[in-house]
């Protein structure tokens, strides 16, 4: 009788803790996901499949998939070439400043997409510095784009991997009579390929859904999956068409998560992390110097070419861009001046990290929890994969099925402040849930253990040795989440209140407006945000937190 | 002289404990007197490690009780039982100093910071460790973070002290000193104790009462001394150190050499057969090993095989091939009764 309480009391508080992340993720995710593909597949009431497959024989279905297919594996190979020699050179090479050049590369990860978008027109447009090249609103113009957002998540999975490297078999197979290529090849990079794949995986579904960089550079000629989504929802009604795109992406999605999932490289035990110290800058180096230096610059220039766009009027440097972002643009392009947007960003952004970092951190207990049967391992895998899944959910997917799901009683949202903070949280969710779960999961549950045989209680064990250990990532998380939600565009675009708009959402305006005016307020706001989420960025770096990024 | 029966302070009944579906521990009881250390020697593999984590309750049994001084413990959650656990590697909390992993367990009893100081000063003298106090865990050697782990054991004398493989991930010699150390630091402290390891050494160092565990049943239980001197079968006679169990005629040829009755199976240890001149047993040395105490060899006598033996070093210079004659020394045999 004892012992079967005791097996249900703890079953009854994991479930108690599982209880508000689900029922959450149920509302605000499953309901308007499964509202919008429900719209597809039933679009007069009756079960109608046949339509989702005529959408997906329409010759500009297969342009967009295909599209979409080459465009995020070619960015995702590039930013794998890119990412590995730069991860070397800023990892395991002893470069004065590397710690710096290191956080900087995170910047463009969180910089709105938007505002990606914008310094990529600028560099590549007309009178950019790269004019020459010719790709403005071409193809190989996006996938730049893409590798500019996506190398430094290779460069920090496959550098944090490098650093807790054994580096004693290369050094035997080198004694065995390797040569350092040999040694690369034979021992290293096998050794480094589970961080590789992981890291390939989540950039090839950061790139396949992939949405304001599309937009602002792609226009029409190019569109991805996601992009078409969001001009069939918004432009053409065709909300079947719509659905069937939908539910391919997150077939396509959830099949990704499974492979990342399966090579996910496990996190050595807590406290036993070993970094190898860097070495010395050898002549052998230079190859990967010179990789690492054009990275560099692929990153540098944008952001340089958007800040010096943004200080300029008519040909000369000036801070009027800047000083009409108390303004509401030409023609009243805007509801509100940008200040005012400003406010909004940072209100939304803290309610959104809030609510995300509950969540997270609720999911991150429940999944990290020793199983005592083989049952309660596959539950607690299967929620982790269940709070993973609005990683690869179209954002536009989820915004627009808010608006259809969340407009009646008793779930009538439409006008709540909280709906787009809610979105952009559950869109942050699973940062937040990938960097606190490694450090859980890395704690020896003997450490628990050895508490609570000393006499601490189950409360007083997690005090003793959770919190030392995850206080920093959660922090970290918290500043990733901010991060996330100031650029995010995608559901936001969707749910904001025509009165209380986010600063993507005004650049975005801005960009639609007719004016130079207009223009070079776009860059300015988009200066703006970029150096709130870079000074976010540089916080979260000085926590040294290793797995942040590497989901 | 009257000898004190205790009654058992620890006392398991027909436990059985499932590990991923299967019976790691199967219907085990034992009891472990009150001051005294009990040691669980048995392979790896064989659950007795599962057994001490159910005692500890960190598993949940399928069946039987766990009594300690009378009281069932089953549903008693492991804060509240009143033991200590000691890790093989420790555990010590990396983001505290010695001092302060040594004095937590006061601390959760909310004991004066005086008091605390004092009593981590004394327990650190006890292991040995004066001087490191405010050195931090990953600064400690493998046998200082032992030290210090035992230390934090001890703080608050729990009324059971159990110890998973506590010297294992030691170096032999270090082993070895440790666990002499040990002995003494129990016995001083006059700790009732459960050590659970695969290492009969340090069983017989450490402990003095053993259980022979395998496959999730306790084989043979007993103060030291009787189960090594009677292994209930082949299997745990190896497991104890013997070199060899020889059964049928040629355990009836030694135990008759030996003057022993016949119709057992035979544990020789390895210097149960010494190399004398007027030896009733005669073979040819197959091997032969120089070894700091003694000669060893390995003999191939008629119809029992190849048996270890040694000799005195010096005495002889016994090469492969040559022909030697053996002694049996019978307090060096154990004879296996054979169902």
């Amino acid at each position: 009788m004892a012992r079967r309480h005791h097996a249900l009391s703890r079953h009854l508080t994991l479930a108690a803790l599982a209880l508000l992340p689900v029922a959450v993720l149920s509302v605000f995710f499953v309901l308007p996901v499964s509202g919008m593909i429900a719209r597809g597949f039933w679009p007069e009431g009756s079960f109608d499949p046949g339509g989702v497959l005529d959408v997906l024989r329409r010759p500009r279905v297969h342009r967009v998939l295909w599209f979409t297919v080459w465009s995020s594996a070619s960015a995702t190979a590039l930013a794998v070439l890119l990412g590995v020699p730069t991860a070397y050179v800023l990892h395991r090479l002893r470069i004065p400043g590397r710690s710096v050049v290191r956080a900087a590369l995170l910047v463009p990860f969180v910089l709105p997409t938007v505002v990606v978008g914008v310094a990529f027109r600028e560099l590549f447009g007309e009178s950019g510095p790269l004019a020459f090249l010719g790709l403005e609103g071409t193809a190989l113009g996006i996938i730049a784009a893409l590798v500019f957002f996506n190398v430094a998540v290779v460069v920090r999975a496959v550098g944090a991997a490098w650093e807790s490297l054994d580096r004693r078999p290369g050094e035997a197979a080198a004694a065995l009579g390797a040569s350092p290529w040999q040694v690369w090849w034979t021992v290293t990079l096998p050794a480094l390929r589970p961080a590789l794949v992981s890291a390939a995986s989540v950039v090839f579904l950061f790139c396949a859904t992939a949405f304001g960089v599309v937009l602002t550079m792609g226009g029409l000629r190019y569109a991805t999956v996601e992009t078409e989504i969001y001009l069939l929802t918004t432009q053409l009604l065709d909300l079947q068409a719509a659905a069937a795109l939908s539910v391919l992406q997150l077939v396509v999605v959830v099949g990704l998560l499974l492979v990342a999932a399966r090579t996910r490289a496990t996190p050595s035990g807590g406290t036993a992390r070993v970094t190898a110290p860097a070495q010395r800058v050898r002549v052998r180096d230079l190859p990967a110097l010179s990789v690492a230096s054009f990275t560099l610059l692929l990153v540098g220039l944008p952001i340089g070419t958007l800040v010096a766009g943004s200080l300029t009027v008519d040909g000369s440097w000036s801070l009027d861009n800047f000083r009409k972002l108390t303004t509401k643009g030409d023609n009243d392009a805007l509801l509100v001046p940008v200040t005012d947007a400003l406010g909004t960003s940072l209100r939304t952004a803290f309610d959104a990290t809030w609510i995300s970092l509950t969540l997270g951190l609720l999911v991150a207990v429940v999944v990290t929890r020793r199983s005592r049967s083989r049952a309660e391992r596959r539950v607690r895998g299967l929620l982790d994969g269940f709070f993973m899944l609005p990683l690869g959910v179209s954002a536009v997917t989820l915004g627009f099925g808010f608006l259809i799901t969340l407009d009646r009683p008793p779930l009538e949202l439409r006008d709540s402040p909280m709906l787009v903070p809610i979105a952009q949280a559950l869109v942050a969710l699973p940062l937040v849930v990938r960097t606190i779960v490694p450090v859980l999961a890395g704690i020896d549950d003997r450490q628990r253990q050895a508490a609570a045989s000393l006499g601490a209680s189950p409360l007083r064990a997690v005090l003793t040795v959770d919190v030392p250990a995850v206080w920093k990532p959660l922090l970290a998380a918290s500043g990733f989440a901010f991060a996330a939600s100031l650029g995010e565009f995608g559901a936001t675009s969707f749910l904001v209140r025509e009165q209380e708009p986010t600063v993507p959402v005004v650049i975005f305006r801005l960009l639609g407006h007719p004016g130079a005016d207009n223009y070079g307020m776009a860059l300015a706001a988009s200066v703006v945000l970029a150096a709130t989420t870079a000074i976010v960025m540089l916080a979260v770096e000085r926590l040294r937190v290793p797995t942040i990024g590497a989901v | 002289m009257a000898e004190l029966k205790q009654a058992a302070a620890l006392s398991v009944r027909g436990l059985t404990v499932a590990y991923d579906g299967q019976d790691a521990v199967d219907d085990v009881s034992l009891d472990l007197p009150a001051g005294e250390v009990l040691a669980v020697l048995g392979p790896s593999g064989c659950g007795k490690s599962t057994l001490l984590r159910a005692i500890a309750g960190l598993e949940e049994p399928e069946s039987g009780s766990i009594l300690f001084d009378g009281a069932d413990l089953v549903g008693v959650p492991t804060h509240r039982r009143g033991f200590a656990l000691m890790f093989q590697d420790g555990q010590l909390f990396g983001h505290q100093s010695v001092a302060e992993n040594v004095g937590y367990p006061l601390r959760l009893r909310r004991t004066p910071r005086t008091e605390v100081r004092a009593r981590v000063a004394e327990l650190l003298e006890l292991v040995g460790l004066p001087d490191h106090a405010d050195r931090r865990p990953d600064t400690l050697s493998g046998g200082e973070r032992q030290r210090v782990a035992l230390a934090r054991a001890l703080a608050v004398s729990p009324r059971l002290l159990l110890l998973d493989e506590p010297l294992s991930a030691l170096d032999k010699t270090l082993r070895e000193r440790l666990a002499a150390e040990l002995r003494d630091i129990l016995a001083t402290a006059g700790t009732t104790a459960l050590l659970v390891t695969h290492d009969h050494d340090e069983a017989f160092t450490v402990a003095g009462r053993m259980a022979l565990m395998r496959a999730g049943r306790i084989v043979q239980e007993g103060p030291i001394e009787e189960v090594w001197a009677q292994p209930a079968d082949p299997d745990a006679a190896r497991f104890l150190g013997y070199a060899r169990v020889l059964d049928g005629a040629a355990a009836d040829r030694v135990l008759t050499t030996a003057g022993l009755p016949t119709g057992a199976a035979v544990a020789l240890r390895r210097s149960a057969l010494t190399v004398s001149d007027d030896g009733p047993l005669a073979g040819i040395v197959v091997a032969s090993r120089v070894t700091p105490e003694q000669l060893r060899l390995e003999v191939d006598v008629p119809d029992l095989g190849v048996l270890d033996a040694v000799a005195p070093l010096g005495t002889h210079t016994a090469g492969a091939g040559e022909q030697v004659r053996l002694n049996v020394d019978r307090t060096r045999l154990a004879a296996i009764p054979v169902d």
